[in-house]
């Protein structure tokens, strides 16, 4: 890790993230790995409103807004653009939110992924269209409620896991990280950006405006998410060599879905069901890595 | 140097002449053999360009944005159902003011699926800040896709040129392709009003209030009227060069017409020899064709149309509750004349049909035998179908 990364700042004060907001502490950590040699793709997502209205700017490099679905390529178009005028020094990184990336911009990200285009994807994922007022999307977990999942109705599907979608389109890397965890986010960052082809970054970022959590329990929410294997934090180089980054106590889900009011719904019997599908899914990927618990 | 091109390869040539850095496309029928040419001229290095094979129309036109917005001139080429998908970015492109130049190869709308021509797929896109010019044949083709170049750039809108399926994009003619030099002259190497730079860091395309987007649109709406004398302009000095000009409309034998046809796209050579045919029987008739359609010849179109008694307008398309689009624009336009010629909307050719002589005779007819026409919009040629059950 570059040693002045931390003191590094390429956000400005008086962005319009909400208080707590976690895709903004993101963004903060992610950029200090990256440096001023960035061009920013922003699809339609909480961030196109954080960044500020015109003519302000929360960013202090290159930005550029564009449509919904359109992360993976637009982000294709300025690499093309850098390679013809000869610039390699320059890294461009799609900026999107998860319903643009597990949802309407997924076909885009594919598509350039599949051409391995050289930039880096970064997914901050707060788990619902939360820029549009908490709708559910495929990255919203089962049990959550949502307002488009409300009362009775609350999401009885599982989470699509896209980090395995992209290790299947074998890019040479694709890593989770989490908001709540700067020294991995930034390293992870920082190896992403030294690697040539398409790389992918899953953030896990807390919303408390969605989550109905207090804005001061957000990093430790998050942080919660990785010690009950919720969101485990790991790495695959080539779609298949897979290193676990980070090995929990293994709290149980339990004492991380009582802390937040979408899942205040949900019985002892529920969680026990959500119990047994993270350790599932956490038994997969320790097989996945070779490893035992 | 005189060849003898398919209105597809005219199209590919200008494209290799324009110094275009990024091409994305999506293959379509019948937009392919523009494509396959420009991805072989990338691969043997006759361009100096990036060829993005994206997985939508969408992507295609997206990646463009991305493309352009970092600093180089780029192309695509599409149809029918895949302009339709770019739809939403296509008015990102003119809002962003970025100087895109695509070819969209007239084709119906599904369903039925078709793949012949039909100008609807064009036409509906007429709100999308797209500046559209309409071509007759393949060197028209090349020429305009030459000038679209210039007149994107130089007043940062999209240009869209437009050519019908089959009759013109699968059509073998001799065109005449200028050398490289001649064309440098024309169209110099791009160079960006604002582009992506990480030098000189700023934002594109941001969140506007209520308090600006009105007035980044009246800049677009401003833009889009200067690109009328800018077209004009742009024509001579290319006429100049190479000595030839089209106009934003090509009047013929309007002057003393009592009767004048419009038309666009390759039914105006068909109605070019209809034309002669009446002329040498003495009819007083004329023929307008319309090559600019956005923005619209106001001027133009009550110039060449304003002393006649009647107008029909040939429209290979149709906007369903409404009309012909050419028959609107163009009755919209003499609005404004004290004294109007009747306009009579004729719909012809759609899907593909051909648009024979005796066709267009039966318009000529039909108009100058009746003082009114009968309905808004007047089908020709139109069978006694039995559906099957």
């Amino acid at each position: 890790m570059q040693i002045d990364a931390y003191d590094r700042e390429y956000m400005c004060s008086g962005h319009v993230g909400c208080a707590g907001c976690g895709a903004t502490i993101a963004m903060r950590l992610f950029m200090k790995a990256m440096g001023e040699k960035t061009i920013m793709v922003l699809p339609a997502c909480c961030w196109s409103v954080i960044a500020g209205p015109y003519p302000q700017s929360a960013m202090k490099i290159p930005v550029i807004h564009t449509a919904f679905e359109t992360g993976g390529a637009t982000a294709s178009g300025v690499r093309a653009a850098l390679d013809m005028k000869g610039d390699t020094e320059t890294s461009v990184v799609t900026w999107a939110g998860d319903g643009g990336t597990f949802d309407i911009g997924f076909q885009s990200l594919s598509g350039a992924v599949e051409r391995n285009e050289d930039f880096i994807y970064v997914c901050y994922d707060n788990e619902a269209y939360m820029n549009t007022g908490i709708q559910r999307s495929s990255s919203t977990p089962y049990g959550a409620w949502t307002t488009t999942t409300p009362g009775q109705d609350w999401k009885r599907l599982r989470k699509k896991n896209i980090v395995e979608v992209l290790v299947a389109h074998r890019i040479p890397y694709v890593a989770t990280a989490n908001i709540a965890f700067p020294e991995d986010l930034i390293r992870k960052a920082q190896k992403a950006k030294s690697i040539k082809g398409s790389k992918f970054l899953h953030i896990f970022a807390s919303c408390p405006t969605g989550w109905r959590i207090p804005s001061e329990m957000s990093v430790k929410i998050a942080r919660m998410a990785v010690q009950t294997n919720i969101f485990p934090l790991y790495e695959v180089e080539d779609g298949i060599h897979y290193t676990i980054n980070h090995k929990p106590k293994e709290y149980l889900v339990r004492e991380y879905f009582k802390l937040q009011g979408r899942f205040r719904h949900l019985t002892d019997k529920d969680l026990d069901q959500i119990q047994t599908m993270v350790d599932e899914d956490w038994g997969l990927l320790l097989k996945k890595a070779g490893e035992r618990s | 140097m005189k060849r003898v091109l398919e209105g597809s390869h005219a199209v590919a040539e200008a494209v290799r002449l324009a110094n275009v850095q990024v091409v994305s496309a999506y293959p379509i029928t019948p937009q392919t053999h523009i494509v396959e040419i420009i991805s072989d001229y990338c691969a043997k290095g006759k361009m100096n360009a990036k060829f993005i094979p994206v997985e939508s129309e969408h992507s295609c036109l997206a990646a463009l944005v991305g493309a352009q917005s970092a600093g180089v001139r780029t192309f695509t080429a599409t149809s029918s159902q895949g302009l339709a998908l770019m739809h939403e970015i296509l008015h990102w492109v003119s809002a962003a003011r970025l100087p895109i130049v695509m070819v969209d190869v007239n084709r119906a709308l599904g369903p039925g699926w078709n793949i012949w021509t039909d100008q609807t797929d064009s036409l509906s896109q007429r709100d999308t800040g797209w500046i559209q010019l309409y071509c007759e044949d393949g060197q028209e083709v090349l020429d305009t896709t030459l000038q679209a170049f210039r007149l994107a750039e130089r007043v940062n809108l999209p240009v869209m040129v437009v050519l019908d399926a089959f009759f013109l994009s699968h059509t073998y003619e001799p065109v005449d392709v200028p050398e490289q030099k001649e064309v440098d002259r024309f169209l110099p190497s791009y160079s960006p009003r604002f582009n992506l730079d990480t030098r000189n860091p700023y934002t594109l395309s941001p969140l506007v209030t209520p308090a600006f987007y009105m007035e980044m649109r009246h800049d677009m709406a401003l833009a889009m009227d200067e690109a009328m004398t800018c077209f004009a302009e742009i024509e001579e000095e290319y006429a100049a060069l190479f000595n030839r000009r089209y106009g934003s409309v090509e009047a013929v034998t309007c002057d003393d017409a009592e009767i004048i046809l419009v038309t666009s796209g390759t039914i105006t050579s068909t109605t070019r020899l209809l034309l002669e045919e009446l002329r040498a029987k003495g009819e007083k008739v004329g023929l307008l064709k319309m090559k600019m359609f956005r923005p619209f010849p106001v001027e133009a179109v009550c110039r060449a149309l304003g002393r006649a008694k009647k107008v029909a307008v040939i429209d290979r398309n149709f906007s369903f509750g409404a009309g012909g689009v050419f028959a609107q624009e163009i009755k919209a336009a003499l609005y404004k004349l004290p004294v109007r010629p009747t306009v009579f909307g004729y719909i012809a050719g759609l899907g593909g049909r051909d648009v024979t002589t005796d066709i267009l005779e039966e318009i000529y007819i039909k108009t100058r035998e009746t003082d009114l026409p009968s309905q808004e919009s007047i089908w020709i040629g139109l069978q006694e179908v039995k559906y099957a059950n």
